[in-house]
């Protein structure tokens, strides 16, 4: 990496006192370059989610340092951050308010940030996620599962932002309804040059989308690969590679693979 | 016993709407034996419904129709509602995606798995203990004693999962339906509880219906797959022959499906044919 767009050190995030304590994020260091997609793999509760909440601002409980774009990420509130980095949300049914129409949501943030030429705007990122103009007068329940993840994707991208955060885009959609999506995905990052950070649990997902790949277990990155070294499946922590066999579909053998392998992180 | 445990034939499940009757599965035929039995589809394929519609179970507007639909002997069709109160979970079981939901939340693992026991099975109260403890500990939970008295809040989804195959098989059922039973878990678990599930039904001779969406778990769990696309079959065929399966909208699925040894630039989208409905 020449220069890191995206840069975060020694991130901690923790839940509750005493001892329920619970270290969700455990001191996590990771760059991203411009135009990179970097990606966060694990199994719930690991804590890569809780990333995103951090880096967006939903969470402004974390320690450590987080720069975007050459600028440290605060723990307020910070609107020129919001114009930076957007988010896009797992469950695309959760997402988008029930009674808010298509214009109304991707309205919500002109307004905000004071920016003016809502209708303007509101077109051309429908145009750019692939949904005709008339579509800003639908509810989310007039909307299919894979229209609904692109006004979310639309209403990331109508403050222009540099860098999206990408929880699981797809995981709610049928897989055909994905390819959509990830196709979609890799056209506006080509066209806007945007920078991702895609968590997903899906190696499949992670090996078309990303640059390379953080694998992360109970709050820390085990390590970090090259989308070539995961392909060749040429990783060196057991349990990477024990998340990798299992996602190849089930073998009758297996029994708790990865232990014997050599662990050399 | 030889000879399919299930027989389905002319299957149909349509809802009443304003606009006309809205078909959900629609003349679906299939056996099944002492064998793994996969159906997979996208959302709204009809996989669900035709998996409840085997025990009766879709929801009281949906009108449900079948040339024949039976189940060792028993014509299903003509069943009574008390006679399918004898066969659902003594003799055909269903296991359920998340646990979270399908357990009572107010009483332990143990009472209830020993209550489905006793339900069916004229058993003492130790005898029932007994047997749940025996079952737990074939679902590999390794400190039986401590799970039969947890709630279900107090378990983790894989262990949910468990505690429900448990449940499900201590009534020692013929016909499992497992509606997509590892969706809600993550990887590593899903193997174990997968591996659970295959060694269990292959033991005790069970037949499974396993109803997923991933092509690949069934494709590598099961022994045949039935592939379902707006309420039809529209490809039945050996798992291990998936990867070269003909119909267009199989190989639009497998081809839709990011690859993690394969890069390519765009993921090819399906093109959904509208002769697939009637064809």
């Amino acid at each position: 990496m020449s220069r890191a767009f995206v840069s975060v050190r020694d991130l901690r995030v923790s839940f509750g006192r005493g001892a329920r304590l619970i270290h969700a994020v455990d001191g996590v260091s990771f760059d991203v370059a411009e135009g990179e997609v970097f990606g966060l793999v694990g199994e719930s509760g690991c804590g890569k989610s809780t990333i995103l909440r951090a880096l967006s601002g939903l969470n402004p409980d974390w320690s450590g340092e987080a720069t975007i774009a050459g600028r440290p990420v605060a723990r307020t509130r910070d609107p020129a951050m919001a114009r930076t980095v957007q988010m896009v949300f797992q469950d695309p049914y959760g997402s988008l308010h029930p009674k808010h129409t298509v214009e109304t949501a991707l309205m919500e943030p002109v307004r905000i940030h004071g920016l003016g030429d809502g209708p303007r705007r509101i077109e051309r990122v429908l145009t750019e996620v692939g949904l005709s103009p008339a579509f800003r007068y639908r509810y989310p329940h007039q909307l299919s599962g894979g229209q609904r993840q692109r006004v979310a994707i639309a209403r990331a991208l109508i403050l222009e932002p540099r860098v999206l955060l990408l929880d699981e885009p797809t995981s709610a959609l049928d897989v055909s309804v994905q390819a959509e999506i990830l196709n979609l995905l890799s056209d506006i990052r080509r066209t806007e040059n945007l920078t991702y950070i895609l968590v997903s649990h899906d190696f499949g997902v992670i090996a078309h989308m990303c640059d390379r790949v953080a694998v992360m277990n109970h709050g820390v990155i085990l390590e970090e690969l090259t989308v070539e070294a995961l392909m060749q499946g040429r990783m060196r922590h057991a349990y990477t590679r024990e998340l990798y066999e299992a996602s190849a579909g089930y073998t009758r053998r297996l029994e708790r693979s990865g232990e014997e392998a050599d662990v050399a992180a | 016993m030889n000879g399919p445990i299930l027989t389905v034939e002319g299957l149909s499940v349509t809802f009443p709407s304003l606009q006309g009757k809205v078909p959900a599965v629609r003349g679906v035929s299939f056996t099944v034996g002492r064998e793994k039995v996969g159906i997979v589809g996208e959302s709204g394929s009809g996989k669900s419904m035709t998996g409840r519609a085997i025990l009766k179970l879709t929801p009281p507007r949906a009108q449900v129709e079948a040339r024949h639909l039976r189940f060792r002997g028993i014509d299903l069709v003509a069943a009574s509602e008390r006679e399918m109160r004898g066969i659902r979970g003594r003799r055909i079981g269903m296991i359920l995606q998340d646990p979270k939901f399908a357990l009572n939340p107010v009483q332990t693992v143990g009472r209830q798995i020993a209550e489905a026991f006793r339900i069916h099975r004229r058993a003492s109260g130790t005898e029932a203990k007994q047997r749940t403890l025996a079952m737990l500990e074939a679902v590999r939970i390794r400190n039986p004693h401590r799970v039969y008295d947890l709630y279900p809040h107090e378990v983790s989804g894989g262990m949910g999962q468990r505690i429900m195959i448990a449940m499900m098989l201590i009534p020692e059922p013929d016909l499992l339906i497992a509606d997509e039973p590892t969706s809600a878990l993550d990887v590593t678990v899903r193997i174990s509880v997968l591996r659970i599930l295959d060694e269990l039904v292959s033991e005790r001779g069970l037949g499974l219906i396993f109803i997923s969406h991933d092509l690949n778990l069934v494709a590598t769990f099961c022994d045949r797959v039935l592939i379902m696309y707006a309420g039809r079959i529209v490809e039945s065929l050996p798992a291990a022959e998936l990867h070269a399966a003909r119909h267009p909208y199989t190989r639009g699925l497998l081809e839709s499906l990011p690859r993690i040894d394969e890069r390519r630039a765009r993921l090819p989208v399906l093109a959904r044919d509208p002769a697939w409905l009637i064809a």
